[in-house]
């Protein structure tokens, strides 16, 4: 999948985009859950607003970046309506894109002297 | 717990939040979406949180929102250009008949607009009037120097009164003489106006006194033309018709007053002996005093003009003269005034012609796409999401047909507004500006929703699962076809009209060409050369300038005849004066007067006047020898009928003093206009006037027939002019058939310009007719292949097809007939006396209704016999 054309016309992925995407990678979840998830591996340093986050699912459902699952794991403390999330294999095939494309950016970056040697 | 009715405070705020997302959004993430700020909200204890929860919250919706719409907009315009490029020919028609109507109507409106509603180019444009003589038989008249003063000093409700007055001059000076179109006026006129130079100054009333200086203000054309642009140009002098003037000022480029084409004002300078009633050439305009309304000054004005009448005219029965006062706005003819509200309302009638085509044709594919729709909505679409994106896709639609009917409005505005003459101090061209656009910005969102929306609810409402059932017919109900029945009624009517409306313009222009004007324009090319005074003033150095032209000219090979006169039928009407003769004192003022002309020896031969007994005027008639005339045959019916003229006497009055001994009889010729009575025809011998004597009789059109084109004859003629006065310039050539062309140009505009609204009016009634009938056949065809399977005759089956849109079509013959009837009536001033009931118009308008009808049912009944019976059973 990954010469794709179809892949390479997304790129590159916004960023909320692209942090959804890796929130969903190990499992499905629900929109709050993304958001914590987010907030979570980014020690705190992203929180997506409601808004930003339906308008991404929104247009990743209709790019086939993640589709809607239906089925709900056992509810946890409270009885709000539950709509799962699921990383496509599109979804996938365009996230690793992404991560070559920032992998290479960052082996440019190097190159020239951004990127402090320790960090590597 | 208190945080229940908080909670609900939040419930109510984040919903209105959310009314800024699109609906479909908000079905589908608002109850999310609320739940998270519910859990937020709980979450957060103090007021200060809670504000900042809700600032938070604000701000997402504000930023995120309008990004979803374009989203959804994005998403909808790329499925509306597949769409269309599945069915170019359906996107394309609606494209088109929306850029059709939208052109029409701005087109007609901006004109409209311009001539109608757009205020005068002038300081307080409303209070500004014109005041004309009214004679007792009605029309009007200009106004004699002594009116003017009259009005001037003595009428209360104005607060300023001003003169003006054609005045066309020679510039002599550095390059070629010119001839110039320039405006005698009052040192109030520009006061009056409220106007104010450019550079310099304007006419002043002190430019007006008789021992003030010449003055001249010119044109910013002139300026720039003849002057560079030069600012020193105030105080120079220039030479007009031998007279020295000082340039005082410069007017800027927006005042075209009186005409468009005027390139100087100079001051009138009445003499002392000027001021007399007998003597009406000015033209008057008036400022209304703050407050006082037209009628008010009417009544003023007429009770004085009538008051002075009665005491200056001998006549018992009192003043023969009135006064009228019109505004400024409202000075158009009332034939262009009809012309107008006619082209609004053919161009109405396209738009709805243009308009129901629309609605037929988005209906048609709202139901043909009934089934993909029906298909979204049990695959989840929501229906506002399938509303919003038909709704996108009419817009997209409209959209480009209203830019292109905006660009074709614009390159028809000028077309159209040669429709109306030039009798308004405006700029000719009317502009499309900010207003019209909105116009036509308006009417095509009214149309794309108007006409896209109701279809769009309909077949939703149609898009049930019904739809998917295998071999469903559709959905069309009986209603929507009695809808699409009517919309096809509507426009066949709508187009019969505009049909007759033309074909009557259409015959009246006939009528009028046909019109006899007497003269023969073959090969006849006419020029000026206006002579100038006092270089001129005797007869004996003019007649110089005319030998040796004329000599010159019919010297020149391929040149039969030539000649001179002081006007050309059609373009000089006016030159009216007054005969009488012995014996017969008592003629009424109206029958006495004839239309005067001074000519060559030749003209007739020239122009192709037939000469009915006696002699042409000769060389030989001088100051000196008897005084001769040649009369129309027309002069001789009435006042000697039946009786030979020649040998005849009768007086010229005014300034031709004595008598006149008629020597010839030449044919009748319209002078005035192929539509209006011409006053029998005087000619008199170009060197039978005293020197100095009715200087502006003086001859001045040269007319030359030949064999040659004009355009080696013309450089020709100059080059002989040149070489008799190369002071003396050459203007207006042209061929003698462009003057006659000249007076039916309006109406060939009118019949193009409405024809052309008909032509489209009935190709749009055309599609939409095979619209339906095309529909219809697809509907039914299951009923026709059953019909056909029974045994049904073909022929029975074309008549099912036929008979729909003939009945369609009849009615709208009827309905289209009628309004025509009352156009027809409203049309009549500008039919030249072809009958608002013209059978043979009304008999074609409905003949090639029915061959329209024909042609638009005959695909598809071609179609519908082609149904193929077991094809059509099978599929059940």
């Amino acid at each position: 999948m990954a010469g794709d054309p179809d892949v390479d016309d997304l790129l590159p992925l916004p960023p909320a985009t692209f942090h959804i995407l890796m929130a969903l990678a190990d499992e499905d979840r629900h929109g709050y859950a993304i958001i914590q998830e987010i907030a979570a591996r980014t020690d705190g340093a992203l929180r997506l607003s409601a808004g930003t986050l339906y308008r991404s699912i929104q247009r990743m459902i209709d790019q086939d970046l993640i589709i809607e699952v239906h089925e709900r794991p056992a509810p946890e403390e409270d009885d709000e309506r539950r709509r799962y999330y699921r990383i496509t294999r599109f979804g996938t095939a365009v996230a690793r894109a992404e991560a070559k494309r920032l992998q290479a950016l960052v082996r440019l970056a190097r190159l020239s002297g951004f990127v402090p040697r320790s960090a590597s | 717990m208190t945080g229940a009715p908080l909670a609900r405070g939040a419930r109510a705020f984040i919903g209105v939040l959310l009314r800024l997302y699109p609906a479909s959004f908000r079905t589908e993430y608002g109850a999310d979406i609320r739940a998270m700020f519910a859990r937020r909200w709980r979450q957060t204890a103090t007021v200060a949180a809670r504000a900042t929860l809700c600032i938070d919250a604000v701000a997402d919706a504000v930023r995120n929102a309008p990004l979803v719409h374009w989203d959804i907009l994005r998403q909808d315009v790329v499925f509306a250009l597949r769409a269309m490029r599945r069915a170019p020919a359906l996107g394309f028609t609606v494209i088109l008949v929306t850029a059709i109507g939208i052109g029409a109507t701005t087109a007609a409106f901006s004109l409209a607009d311009h001539v109608l509603l757009k205020p005068l180019p002038f300081r307080d444009p409303e209070r500004l009037v014109k005041i004309w003589q009214l004679p007792r038989g009605g029309g009007r008249l200009e106004a004699s120097p002594a009116n003017f003063r009259d009005w001037k000093e003595e009428v209360s409700a104005y607060e300023s009164v001003g003169a003006f007055n054609a005045y066309s001059a020679n510039l002599v000076g550095a390059g070629d003489p010119l001839r110039l179109d320039g405006s005698s006026v009052s040192g109030e006129l520009f006061g009056v106006l409220g106007v104010s130079a450019l550079i310099g100054r304007t006419i002043v009333p002190a430019d007006d006194r008789v021992s003030a200086p010449a003055t001249v203000v010119i044109s910013e054309r002139l300026w720039r033309t003849r002057f560079a642009a030069d600012p020193a140009v105030i105080g120079t002098t220039v030479v007009l018709n031998d007279a020295v003037r000082v340039v005082v000022g410069v007017m800027p480029r927006t005042f075209e007053f009186p005409t468009r084409t005027v390139d100087f004002w100079i001051p009138f300078q009445f003499a002392p002996e000027a001021w007399v009633y007998f003597n009406p050439y000015l033209q008057i305009v008036a400022r209304l005093k703050p407050g006082v309304s037209r009628a008010q000054a009417l009544a003023e004005t007429r009770k004085l003009t009538e008051e002075i009448a009665r005491r200056i005219s001998r006549d018992p029965d009192g003043g023969r003269m009135s006064a009228n006062v019109i505004g400024m706005r409202d000075e158009l003819l009332p034939q262009s005034r009809m012309l107008l509200w006619g082209l609004l309302a053919a161009s109405g009638a396209l738009l709805i012609i243009a308009c129901t085509n629309l609605a037929s044709l988005l209906l048609t594919r709202g139901l043909a796409r009934q089934k993909e729709l029906a298909l979204r909505a049990a695959l989840g679409a929501g229906r506002h999401r399938m509303l919003r994106q038909m709704l996108t896709e009419n817009l997209l639609l409209a959209g480009v047909g209203g830019v292109a009917g905006v660009a074709l409005a614009a390159a028809y505005v000028p077309t159209l507004a040669r429709l109306v003459p030039s009798g308004l101090p405006i700029s000719d061209i009317p502009g499309i500006d900010v207003r019209l656009l909105s116009m036509a910005l308006a009417v095509t969102m009214a149309s794309a929703i108007g006409f896209g929306l109701v279809p769009a609810l309909r077949t939703l409402q149609h898009a049930d699962a019904a739809a998917l059932r295998e071999g469903a017919r559709g959905g069309s109900s009986r209603r929507t076809e009695r809808v699409r029945g009517m919309l096809v009624i509507a426009q066949v009517g709508a187009s019969v009209l505009l049909l007759v409306a033309s074909g009557l313009l259409l015959r009246a222009l006939l009528r009028v060409q046909q019109i006899d004007p007497g003269f023969r324009t073959e090969g006849v090319v006419t020029a000026r050369t206006a002579l100038p005074l006092p270089k001129y003033e005797a007869v004996a150095v003019r007649h110089q300038f005319f030998d040796r032209v004329l000599g010159d000219v019919r010297a020149l090979p391929g040149v039969s005849n030539a000649a001179y006169i002081t006007g050309l039928p059609m373009l000089m009407r006016g030159m009216i004066w007054t005969v009488s003769l012995p014996g017969r004192e008592q003629l009424s003022e109206f029958r006495a007067t004839v239309s005067l002309r001074f000519v060559t020896p030749g003209f007739f031969a020239t122009m192709g006047i037939p000469l009915r007994a006696g002699r042409d005027v000769a060389d030989s008639d001088t100051q000196n020898s008897l005084p001769v005339a040649v009369v129309s045959q027309s002069f001789v019916d009435r006042y000697w009928p039946g009786q030979n003229p020649i040998g005849r006497r009768f007086a010229a009055l005014g300034a031709l003093r004595g008598e006149r001994i008629v020597v010839g009889v030449v044919g009748n010729i319209l002078w005035r206009a192929l539509e209006r009575n011409s006053e029998p025809q005087l000619y008199l011998p170009s060197q039978q006037v005293d020197d100095g004597a009715m200087v502006n009789h003086m001859p001045k059109e040269l007319v030359v027939k030949s064999s040659l084109p004009p355009a080696s004859l013309v450089p020709a003629i100059r080059a002989i002019v040149a070489r008799a006065d190369p002071q003396q310039p050459v203007s207006d050539v042209q061929r003698l058939s462009d003057v006659l062309d000249g007076e039916t140009a309006p109406r060939r505009v009118q019949v193009r310009v409405l024809g052309a609204f008909a032509a489209i009016a009935f190709l749009l009634t055309a599609i939409g007719l095979h619209g339906l009938l095309a529909y219809n056949v697809s509907q039914r065809a299951r009923e026709i292949g059953v019909r056909l399977a029974l045994g049904a005759q073909r022929r029975s089956i074309l008549a099912i097809v036929m008979q729909r849109g003939l009945a369609l079509a009849a009615a709208g013959v009827v309905i289209g007939a009628a309004l025509a009837l009352v156009a027809g009536r409203l049309l009549q001033t500008l039919l030249a006396g072809v009958s608002p009931t013209d059978v043979v118009t009304f008999a074609a308008a409905v003949g090639l209704s029915v061959l329209m009808t024909i042609a638009g049912s005959l695909l598809p009944a071609v179609r519908a016999l082609r149904v193929d019976p077991i094809e059509v059973i099978r599929a059940e």
